[in-house]
């Protein structure tokens, strides 16, 4: 997957709305993509749940999740809707998982990306990286909140 | 721009912090044995079995609160009900009032569960509300957090996570 360090790939999605997110948008913030498999699945139900709690902690850090799914964006409607997310999610839908490609966190067995976060920093380069051993395990938000303030130790 | 947080602006730290310790002000009862730290939501069914389970071992149990409401609409409310029953010495009480019938969840069954318990409904509804009790559901919540917690339940034994309702190696592995 991406490493910290590297430009992050420009991509331009279509969120849950239909507009249009590019990364070139995005400059002059620190943004997370939240890549997880598909919209609905248990699993990421409660990923995406959890950290919309934190979404004013977040804030206050002035961090900006994404989420990203080879889902279309009506399919992304009804699941922010189900869930009540606040948090924008982008449709990787055609080319099907060209942007989880380009981040090197597409798998290639199950058709949807991993899990992973990819923290880019304001000036567009990958601040921070990180992949799930399996789909079923949950990046803690708490990985997030360390990449973004490393202890002074 | 962000509307400002209710705590006045104080940033929690959510960084990594290892395995929940005991907190003096904790929920626990039971005696003996292993502690056994639960990080659960009232609204949550799973919980609601483990918790069941929990029940018939010879542990010590503490309970904190990680309430998701986008998952469970009503668990902050029924986390906040649990906090305002313990302030009138019934928190137990509550705790297994609600996981006991996850079917009456809305305000009139909790004050109906209230004067079951005995408790005096008018502070009972001004504590719920109050901020302290949300700032100390919230700061269960973030302790949870910074353990890595990232579902319900989820259980602490030996500083170890243990995701989903105990299993039977880990239910003999208390048992024992």
């Amino acid at each position: 997957m991406i490493e910290a360090g590297t430009p992050a790939p420009d991509f331009k999605l279509r969120d849950q709305d239909g507009a249009d997110v590019s990364l070139e948008d995005l400059r002059g913030q620190t943004v997370v993509l939240v890549f997880y498999p598909l919209d609905f699945s248990p699993v990421c139900t409660d990923q995406l749940s959890i950290y919309q709690e934190l979404v004013q902690d977040f804030d206050q850090r002035g961090v900006k999740l994404y989420g990203v799914s080879v889902d279309s964006p009506f399919a992304h409607k009804a699941f922010q809707e189900r869930l009540n997310l606040t948090i924008p999610l982008l449709a990787d839908f055609e080319p099907k998982g060209a942007v989880a490609k380009s981040y090197g966190v597409y798998n290639d067995d199950y058709g949807t990306s991993q899990r992973a976060l990819v923290m880019i920093g304001p000036d567009g380069v990958v601040k921070w990286s990180y992949c799930s051993p399996s789909a079923l395990e949950i990046p803690g938000a708490n990985l997030i909140f360390d990449a973004l303030e490393p202890s002074a130790a | 721009m962000s509307p400002p947080p209710p705590n006045g602006g104080g940033e929690a730290d959510l960084r990594s912090s290892g395995p929940p310790e005991l907190a003096p002000d904790d929920h626990v009862r039971g005696d003996g044995g292993r502690v056994v730290i639960e990080y659960g939501d009232y609204e949550c069914p799973y919980c609601a079995r483990a918790d069941r389970l929990l029940a018939e071992l010879p542990i010590v149990r503490v309970f904190r609160h990680f309430p998701v409401p986008s998952k469970h609409p009503r668990a902050r409310a029924l986390a906040l009900a649990a906090e305002a029953a313990g302030l009138q010495g019934r928190y137990w009480e509550m705790h297994d009032s609600l996981f006991g019938d996850q079917g009456h969840l809305d305000d009139p069954h909790l004050w109906q569960r209230a004067r079951e318990l005995g408790l005096d409904l008018d502070r009972f509804e001004a504590d719920r509300r109050s901020p302290e009790l949300d700032e100390r559901v919230t700061r269960d919540f973030h302790s949870g957090v910074r353990a890595g917690v990232m579902s319900t339940p989820t259980l602490f034994v030996d500083g170890e996570a243990c995701p989903g309702v105990p299993g039977p190696e880990l239910l003999a592995r208390l048992r024992g």
